[in-house]
């Protein structure tokens, strides 16, 4: 009959010569006293190798793998182990740099230069459990604005504190509440843009997948502030784990109380509905979103009126991003001044960075604001693959821009960032090297913003489709240098005339380029050339005569039959038909093919 | 154009959404949560599906064609029994999205947008999951696909197609 | 919930009690977000459980968590012992998390070449 352990000592000679019989005999002395002889196999086995370190054994099914072992070691190895399932460590097996590693590898420079604070619990609670986030000071905050603060005292903290929106436009969180608080009316409402629209930031993502309560905390804080009692999260289809988790978080949340009537026993009242959103960049912006929550089309209005006077169903409506409502717990255990301490002289606390693109450590960063970008990319991120050299580091999405290599050294902030032609936007950074051009990432925003404009106002939908013209014609060699002035031109009117946030900023990523970049446009126009090798239609494809070996590869893969030879011959592209797929270019084996 | 004709009622999905609709139709402006679950249950939202819907909630057709044409998420033709969706958005733009897209429709042989003739798959395109640390991504259904190379979308899409018919 | 039953679970769930039930000696967290799920961490995690479950060890429990950041090295897995500091492992394929099993867990060796973090 199988046995549930089986216990192998080793019977070699060098064990035997280090007294391993008397352990043996030992531990099956104590096994016997426990009535263990049916459940447990002890085999002699033959010399297991370390000799060093006998008398050795090991335990089976776990694997453990004790060493140096003595008679009085049995007694306690057959009650922990044998009989509860747990090893005796002090007296296993550890590999020489075991312990070394707990020294010498501390950290590695990704964690060493961050700052946790919204993200502390990431990665790190089970998100499903409430009980670990309230073992985390989870719902504390909360606790301490229903008894020890009036919402007055809330705002307070949290204006002296300096928070400002993590949403993009940086409006100081503490005045949106107050300007909220004070307006008219019984029924107010708050609500979490959870739209996060950028493509290229995750931080409400993974905020809302690693620790939902932060956000459901910070928004029954906003809610107490204001006086609302009823709140709204908009979460972006795209994220299904995200509203998964939320979902529970919710119920669990109202479970236990802490959503919904009279919440730990205090007078306030409050509760929240999740509404998923259906693919919509615009619905980011806070008048659409309210429009989407409502049942409608996105469609933004203008402002005034201002959502803290006249927002969901026309009533006082604050409307924060997710990470911005996870900071709020901090602030009100930790206090104003801890988070006034951190960041800049107008930007304070932490900011969460979304790092893509081509960095070697690509993820979430926590980081004080006013580190450098360079910091960011090199230390934290590892900086770039292959060796090659950064261009430029894009940051605000579609709405933002491209900080060059020379700009690494800013420390940046809200304002920082807007003086390069950029914003802070959501905190997506996007790494670019050499190999990526900046007309084609400035036609790519382009295009992007082209399609997500909701069509409601002419310079939106009228002027970013003709700059977008332009710029295609620029990429397929047809540019004129007048395009330039042009191009700068439409911008102006576009960001001066258009009805919201969206046309506002979305001529922004080809201004900064034309800042910073504009010698790669002329070089598109004067020269016909793309010095990226990315936009194809500026790309040829020669065969070198010297490398060509005649092997008809090419001509084969050739989908629309532009390379003639003869086998063994050398072989002609035809440019008149070649149309830069660079399937050739793929397809050869000997490096004849010369890309430019 | 648009269908006047009552459903009949024992249409198992009708009866669904009807159920749902009852449930959200007291709580403030639930008309694109309804269109949500009506596009779970019927794949797509047809002129028939958003008539039903307009008239359950006693609200013009109009203003639900106008909420379904505005939102990238409903679609109105439909779909086959699995989406692969492909990130365009900007950091897998970078790692060279369009490869994937390409490399896809090739195995696939269908265009960005189509269904292959056994209505497995469509291919379609999306802005950002949020993976974009593991760029480039796809997703299929609900899962998502990180750190893609042409032939890794390819062996994936594969082996989705072979565990889900075993099933 | 009254104030004081918040109090009262704070208390039992402290940071340095992650070790919750009394029986476990060390806890597994699999990193659980978009971007561990992407990278293979359901595998991850399945292939802890069923090592353990293989060796019929009883004291180790497996749960889930949100992302730590690192979306290149994911999946991430961390291990916590009671009494001993945090390691955070990156990297972990379904082969990587046997490993750890049977020479961390196990034998109380960490494997060095997939530390990311060691922390308090
Ligand atoms: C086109 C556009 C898209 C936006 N997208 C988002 C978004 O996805 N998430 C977000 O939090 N804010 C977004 N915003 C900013 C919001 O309008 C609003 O300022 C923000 O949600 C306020 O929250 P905060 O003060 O906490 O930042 C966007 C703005 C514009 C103009
Ligand atoms: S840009 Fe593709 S997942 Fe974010």
């Amino acid at each position: 009959m199988k046995k549930r352990l089986d216990v192998l000592v080793c019977g070699g000679a060098a064990c035997i010569a280090s007294h391993s019989q008397d352990f043996k005999n030992r531990l099956i002395e104590v096994v016997k006293d426990h009535d263990l002889e049916d459940e447990i196999n002890i085999i002699e086995t033959g010399c297991m190798g370390p000799c060093e370190l006998g008398p050795v054994m090991v335990v089976y099914p776990d694997g453990a793998f004790y060493i140096r072992l003595k008679p009085e070691y049995a007694q306690r190895i057959v009650e922990e182990h044998f009989l509860k399932g747990r090893p005796v460590e002090e007296f296993l097996w550890q590999a020489p740099e075991a312990r070394k590693i707990v020294e010498e590898k501390r950290q590695i420079p990704f964690f060493e230069k961050q700052h946790k604070v919204v993200l502390e619990n990431c990665g790190r609670i089970d998100p499903e459990n409430l009980n670990e986030y309230i073992g985390n000071d989870g719902y504390q905050a909360l606790a301490r604005c229903l008894t020890e603060m009036t919402p007055d005292v809330v705002i307070d903290t949290v204006t002296s504190s300096g928070l400002r929106g993590r949403g993009g436009a940086g409006f100081p969180t503490g005045l949106k509440w107050k300007l909220a608080r004070r307006s008219a009316g019984d029924v107010k409402y708050v609500v979490c843009n959870a739209d996060e629209g950028d493509p290229g930031a995750f931080m409400d993502r993974a905020i809302l997948e690693g620790d939902p309560h932060s956000v459901i905390e910070g928004m029954a804080i906003s809610g107490f502030a204001v006086g609302a009692s009823r709140g709204f999260v908009y979460v972006r289809a795209e994220y299904p784990l995200a509203v998964r988790r939320l979902r529970r978080a919710l119920e669990q949340a109202r479970e236990a109380g802490l959503l919904g009537e009279s919440i730990l026993e205090s007078d306030f009242s409050f509760d929240l509905e999740i509404r998923i959103g259906a693919g919509a960049f615009v619905c980011g912006e806070e008048t659409a979103l309210m429009a989407s929550v409502e049942g409608h089309r996105g469609m933004p209005s203008p402002k005034p009126p201002y959502p803290s006077e006249q927002g969901l169903w026309e009533k006082p409506t604050v409307i924060n991003n997710v990470e911005t409502l996870a900071n709020l717990r901090h602030i009100i255990l930790k206090g104003a001044e801890w988070f006034a301490a951190m960041g800049t002289a107008k930007s304070k606390g932490t900011k969460v960075f979304a790092l893509s693109g081509n960095v070697t450590n690509t993820g979430l960063v926590e980081v004080p604001m006013g580190i450098t970008l360079r910091e960011i990319v090199y230390d934290v991120g590892g900086g770039i693959p292959g060796n090659k050299a950064l261009k430029a580091v894009q940051t605000g999405g579609p709405s933002g821009g491209c900080i060059p290599a020379e700009h690494l050294d800013t420390p940046i902030d809200y304002e920082s960032l807007a003086e390069l032609g950029s914003i802070m936007g959501s905190g997506g950074l996007i790494v670019l090297d050499e190999d990526n051009c900046m007309v084609n990432m400035a036609k790519f925003f382009l295009e992007f913003c082209v399609e997500e404009s909701c069509g409601q106002c002419s310079p939106c939908r009228i002027g970013l489709k003709q700059m977008l013209r332009v710029l295609e014609r620029i990429t397929r060699g047809e540019g004129r240098l007048e395009d330039l002035d042009d191009l700068e031109r439409m911008a102006g009117t576009i960001k001066a005339t258009s009805l919201c946030g969206l046309g506002q900023s979305a001529p922004n990523p080809v201004l900064s380029t034309l800042k910073y970049f504009r010698d790669e446009y002329e070089a598109h126009i004067r020269e016909k050339r793309c010095p990226a090798l990315v936009c194809t239609d500026l790309i040829t494809y020669t065969i070198l005569a010297d490398k060509c070996t005649g092997c008809t590869a090419c001509a084969r893969k050739c989908p629309v039959n532009a390379i003639s030879g003869e086998v063994k011959k050398i072989h002609v592209i035809d440019q008149g038909i070649c149309i830069h797929c660079g399937a050739c270019f793929e397809a050869c084996k000997f490096d004849a093919i010369e890309r430019r | 154009m648009f269908h006047t004709e009552a459903h009949a009622p024992e249409n198992r999905h009708y009866e669904q959404l009807r159920e749902f609709i009852r449930e959200q139709i007291d709580k403030p402006g639930p008309l694109i949560q309804v269109l949500h679950r009506a596009q779970e249950i019927f794949g797509y939202l047809p002129m028939e599906v958003q008539d039903f819907v307009a008239r359950e909630m006693n609200i013009p057709h109009s203003e639900v064609y106008s909420v379904v044409t505005f939102y990238n998420f409903f679609r109105t033709e439909p779909i086959g029994d699995h989406i692969i969706n492909v990130c365009l958005g900007t950091a897998c733009h970078v790692k060279g999205a369009q490869l994937i897209l390409d490399a896809l429709a090739d195995e696939l042989d269908i265009h960005v947008g189509g269904t292959t003739e056994d209505r497995f798959f469509t291919l379609s395109t999306a802005r950002c999951f949020g993976a974009c640390g593991l760029a480039p991504a796809m997703m299929i259904d609900e899962e998502v696909y990180g750190k893609l190379t042409v032939d890794k979308a390819r062996k994936a899409i594969r082996e989705f197609r072979k565990t889900t018919e075993k099933k | 919930m009254k104030l004081e039953d918040l109090k009262k679970i704070r208390e039992k769930h402290q940071k340095d009690m992650i070790l919750r039930d009394g029986d476990a000696r060390v806890r597994v967290v699999v990193g659980m977000g978009t971007s561990g799920i992407a990278a293979g961490a359901r595998e991850t995690l399945r292939a802890f459980l069923e090592e353990i479950e293989k060796r019929n060890i009883a004291d180790v429990i497996v749960t889930q968590a949100g992302e730590r950041g690192l979306s290149s090295h994911e999946p991430i897995v961390t291990v916590l012992e009671k009494s001993k500091p945090n390691i955070v492992y990156g990297n972990v394929t379904a082969d990587v998390a046997r490993k750890i099993v049977a020479e961390h867990i196990v034998n109380g060796s960490p494997l060095s070449d997939y530390v990311l973090e060691v922390s308090e």
